[in-house]
């Protein structure tokens, strides 16, 4: 029995699918709409209370929060296909604190402009160009200190492609395609490098071709 | 060599970790930064944590920074004195790092824009968004009905024991309980009710708030 991902169109969803194709685990997915409100459904809240994507079902294991789930899978099948948790505690630790950087300080204003730029009027959402103006001041400075650390080091956590690093692809993919903001990753020289490194990995490859 | 945190004792975060090392009985020392004076956004402090934010450890030659980072660190190095806190095994600890994840990212949001519009912005001599903090409240509302929910089935969020996702919230509700008079939202719904006063008068978290009186 394989591994579920609900919602393969979403870019949450698209950091499960990356973390199993790293490692090597086979999985389906199952489609969830959510401009027709399918996330809202009384069989979607079962699984998911919160409504949000993604969840995965592992037989009758039930998780979501994409960034618990690509946890979850990076240390069960450690040993198999690309280790993306680093070999001592200390860089486990540098993956979880460039982990919660993407979560706290990188994905907020992106998330805004994806849904300014894309989605609305869909979620209720109404464009306003003072929050996109000031949501990508925000993530700029978020830039400038990743400009920074990938100058020191080749991925966020060391030395080493890690969860941190793959966490940034789907919604990052967003910023320099549909939402029209390539500058602000090509306007910065090891960002940029970062930038071409990661997202040319075969796992990418693999899961925009499976979404397409 | 003993762990220091830097970090005000009055902020939510530092908070955070400072309650997971006393569950560890793990040495530290707490080195005060003055958000007020902005010492958090200083060369010396940003050499430390670049995005000016607290609280970041500093365990000898280690430095790690973000609360949930930490926390699951500390769980993780000293997983012999607590299994319970970071799973038993690998699919009770995705679910820590499931409601951990939930903490971070449904409830602390909500928590900390009404923390920002009722105290810190007047303070600053601003005005409060009322409307803002109402909305956010009526979203923690479906937040709090899902814990209720869940806590129904289960004594804790991650399961039957106290684990990191429970230790988590301790700061934020703690705030909503007291300066944001948002009491309500927990003493409203029985499970949440019973699940805060347990997790409220652990050992660990008293010595936070012994501590945050300015007497530990």
């Amino acid at each position: 029995m394989v591994v579920k991902v609900y919602g393969p169109a979403y870019a949450s969803p698209k950091r499960v699918l990356l973390c199993l194709v790293e490692k090597e685990i086979d999985f389906e997915t199952v489609p969830v709409d959510l401009i027709a409100g399918e996330n809202l459904t009384p069989d979607y809240l079962q699984l998911q209370p919160f409504g949000s994507l993604p969840v995965i079902q592992d037989g009758d294991y039930i998780l979501f929060e994409s960034r618990a789930i690509i946890r979850y899978y990076a240390e069960k099948y450690k040993t198999q296909g690309t280790d993306l948790l680093g070999k001592t505690l200390e860089d486990q630790g540098l993956v979880n604190q460039w982990l919660e950087v993407e979560a706290h300080n990188y994905h907020p204003p992106l998330i805004n402009l994806v849904l300014h730029i894309m989605f609305s009027p869909h979620f209720g959402i109404v464009r306003n160009e003072q929050v996109i103006k000031e949501s990508e001041e925000k993530l700029a400075k978020v830039l400038d200190v990743y400009e920074d650390r990938l100058s020191k080091s080749k991925y966020l956590a060391g030395d080493f492609f890690s969860l941190a690093d793959l966490s940034h692809i789907p919604f990052t993919s967003y910023l320099v395609g549909p939402v029209g903001k390539e500058y602000m990753i090509k306007e910065r020289k090891h960002v940029s490098a970062w930038w071409d490194d990661i997202s040319s990995r075969p796992s990418w490859l693999k899961v925009l071709e499976i979404c397409k | 060599m003993v762990v220091k945190v830097y970090g005000p004792i009055q902020a939510a975060c530092p908070q955070r970790v400072l309650a997971c090392l006393f569950e560890f009985g793990v040495d530290f020392e707490l080195i005060t930064v003055d958000l007020d004076s902005n010492e958090h956004k200083q060369p010396d402090f940003l050499q430390k944590q670049p995005f000016g934010q607290v609280p970041v450890v500093e365990d000898g030659e280690f430095r790690l920074f973000e609360s949930r980072a930490i926390i699951r660190y500390y769980a993780t190095k000293y997983g012999d004195k607590n299994r319970n806190l970071y799973g038993t095994t690998l699919e009770e600890k995705a679910l820590v790092d499931q409601w951990l994840e939930v903490e971070a990212h449904h409830f602390n949001d909500m928590v900390y824009t009404i923390v920002l519009q009722k105290l810190v912005i007047p303070k600053m001599g601003g005005r409060t968004d009322f409307d803002l903090v109402h909305n956010c409240e009526k979203k923690l509302e479906q937040v709090f009905d899902i814990y209720e929910q869940r806590l129904s089935k289960n004594n804790y969020l991650a399961g039957n024991w106290f684990t990191l996702a429970d230790l988590s919230h301790l700061p934020g509700i703690r705030y909503l309980m007291n300066e944001c008079e948002l009491g309500h939202l927990v003493r409203d719904r029985k499970k949440v009710n019973l699940w805060w006063d347990d997790i409220s008068n652990r050992p660990a978290w008293k010595k936070v708030m012994q501590m945050f009186n300015g007497q530990g």
